[in-house]
């Protein structure tokens, strides 16, 4: 027995060290029709470690005091040995992430990997996208630029919109009467400490989860059906080497176009960088443009496209109220997708529009949110609103018509 | 371990009664945590009255000043553009100002203590935006028949030249007119308003 092996086993006796690399990873039997969409889990997973290690370097010379922090961020732009490099990955990184997960989430419409049994995996990568707006949302203060200090003055007077509690609640989150060097503080709290600790956790809640049910695949195939003499599924390969070796295809890939920005185009034409931050906050003076980085944009339009009163329901709060619905509904997709088929390639073509349609609204949502609002601007929005609506309310009529294609017993490849 | 001879409900009763004092004083121990995110002591003195010298405001001008870290705008009023005022109450969601949104004094047409200088929180009642100021009358990119006042960047929101609210635009309500009173003829105290009737 040799030295490396006599050491995995001691450390085995003492810890389920290779048993867990065989469950999570060389055991781990995955479909083996994977294509080009399931490179987004594993890259969400690089981008996560990405703005870790960034983040803690970071802190290492930002200030979180409002007298300091934009300075701090100047200092490490310039001053700081690399400094600039570190602060652009960061930046270019939460962008990434979105990204990331918005084409994740896209691949689970595709190919219904939302449906049972896998209903809590979707909903804990809805709670990860959750926290990772959180996340994002308390980062963009902590520059104290224009824009950062604006966004969030935004953000937290939706709280304010809430009936009878909104305004007292609106004071606990801020610390103060308008946003200070008491929110800058604990907003860096919970950026750097708070939120990453719930989003390692639910990742690792979302992988078990995963890896308790199997993946899905392009077709959407019960692979568990067919298995072997050895109870291996026969449309199965180990996750590990198959899988960690095309993983990290992609990740070179998209460490290509990640470097293109961070070294060429960091500020992303000002839209991960947006130009009113480049001036320290001043609340006296809101940008003549305010608008919140681009991953937020879908979300904003929604909540600029509601301008009129129900009854005693003002317009803020129904805005408010929508935004929040936008959401807050992603998380009942498995149960208002009646379709007894999960991938694309079987659905009929109701599904195929209403997903196309889907897309081009949360798209024109997303570009609206970057605008300035005009009439026109605000009807595209309001129709935009009702798409995006529309795509899950009436989704447990529409997919329960739709005609389907027979399912195969084994993948196609 | 058997249950032969235990009294199970009386064990039942036991972890129940420490499952509940022990979930009580977990609840207990949150509240220190979550209200050391109030407003601080120190937080809560630093709101002392500032002054306005609007000696060297001219007509259709705006200064700001900043009080409790808000922005304060005093402006001062052209003739045309109080005459707007009345003509604009249609367009408007309380044009009375029967919301609360201003001390009594200031509850008139111009929402103001002297008609022509108007002193408001430049803070939108929407989001928290600090509106621009508008006050040329001529047609605008987000309104034709604009009669002067503030436009929101960040939603949208349009005010006119009091302060007050358009319909169908996101803000609920007219911008807050905050406590003031006038020191002398050209000299105004914002926060507070003791002695005035």
């Amino acid at each position: 027995m040799g030295m490396l092996s006599s050491t995995r086993d001691w450390i085995d006796a003492r810890f389920p060290m290779t048993k867990m690399f065989e469950e999570h990873l060389s055991k781990y039997y995955a479909p083996k029709n994977f294509n080009f969409w399931y490179f987004f889990g594993s890259l969400a997973l690089l981008v996560l470690v990405i703005q870790i290690v960034s983040g803690i370097f970071l802190t290492m010379n930002y200030k979180p005091d409002a007298a300091h922090a934009f300075a701090s961020v100047e200092y490490i732009m310039r001053d700081v040995e690399w400094g600039w490099l570190i602060r652009y990955i960061h930046s270019t990184g939460a962008s990434a992430f979105f990204l990331v997960v918005y084409l994740h989430m896209f691949r689970a419409m595709l190919y219904g990997s939302y449906k049972g049994p896998r209903e809590l995996i979707w909903i804990f990568g809805m709670l990860i996208y959750l926290m990772l707006m959180a996340e994002a949302f308390f980062g963009y203060l902590l520059p104290w630029g224009q824009m950062s200090y604006w966004g969030a003055q935004v953000i937290i007077s939706l709280f304010g919109a809430i009936p009878v509690v909104g305004d007292e609640l609106a004071l606990w989150i801020r610390g103060d009467f308008v946003i200070s060097d008491a929110t800058l503080n604990r907003f860096f709290a919970l950026h750097v400490i708070a939120v990453p600790l719930v989003l390692v956790a639910l990742v690792v809640m979302h992988i078990l989860a995963l890896h308790e049910v199997g993946s899905n695949n392009p077709d959407g195939v019960d692979i568990k059906k067919n298995k072997d003499e050895n109870g291996i599924p026969k449309d199965a390969i180990p996750f590990h080497p198959y899988y960690t070796v095309k993983d990290i295809v992609g990740v070179v890939v998209f460490l290509m176009f990640f470097s293109i920005v961070v070294f060429f185009i960091p500020e992303g034409g000002g839209y991960f960088l947006e130009k009113p931050n480049f001036e320290p906050a001043d609340p006296l003076k809101t940008p003549n443009h305010i608008a919140p980085v681009w991953y937020f944009t879908p979300f904003y339009a929604m909540l600029r496209a509601v301008t009129i009163d129900i009854g005693p329901l003002t317009a803020k709060f129904l805005g408010v109220v929508v935004m929040g619905a936008a959401v807050v509904i992603l998380f009942f997709l498995p149960w208002l997708d009646r379709s007894p088929v999960k991938s694309i390639r079987y659905r009929g073509p109701i599904y195929k529009i209403m997903l196309a349609l889907f897309v081009v609204a949360f798209v024109v949502l997303g570009w609206l949110g970057t605008q300035a609002t005009t009439d026109a601007k605000t009807l595209m929005a309001q129709i935009g609103t009702a798409v995006y609506f529309a795509f899950f309310l009436l989704m447990p009529f529409y997919t329960r018509i739709d005609r389907t294609l027979t399912v195969p017993d084994r993948v196609t490849g | 371990m058997s249950g032969d001879g235990v009294d199970t409900s009386k064990r039942r009763f036991l972890t129940a009664a420490v499952s509940v004092v022990g979930g009580v004083g977990a609840v207990y121990t949150m509240v220190p945590f979550l209200a050391s995110w109030m407003p601080s002591e120190r937080a809560k003195a630093a709101g002392a009255p500032v002054e306005a010298d609007i000696s060297k405001l001219e007509l259709g001008q705006m200064i700001r000043v900043q009080w409790r870290g808000k922005p304060v705008w005093v402006a001062r009023r052209t003739q045309s553009m109080l005459a707007d005022l009345r003509e604009l109450n249609p367009q408007l969601r309380d044009p009375e100002s029967d919301e609360p949104q201003q001390p009594p004094y200031a509850q008139n047409l111009g929402r103001s203590i002297e008609p022509e200088i108007l002193v408001l929180i430049g803070l939108c009642t929407h989001l928290g935006c600090s509106p621009g100021f508008v006050p040329e009358a001529e047609p605008q990119p987000f309104d034709q028949n604009w009669k002067g006042g503030f436009f929101c960047p960040c939603h949208g929101s349009r005010f006119d030249m009091a302060g007050r609210v358009y319909k169908g635009v996101p803000a609920p309500l007219n911008l807050e007119v905050p406590p003031h009173k006038y020191i002398s003829d050209t000299l105004i105290l914002i926060g507070e308003d003791k002695g005035v009737v």
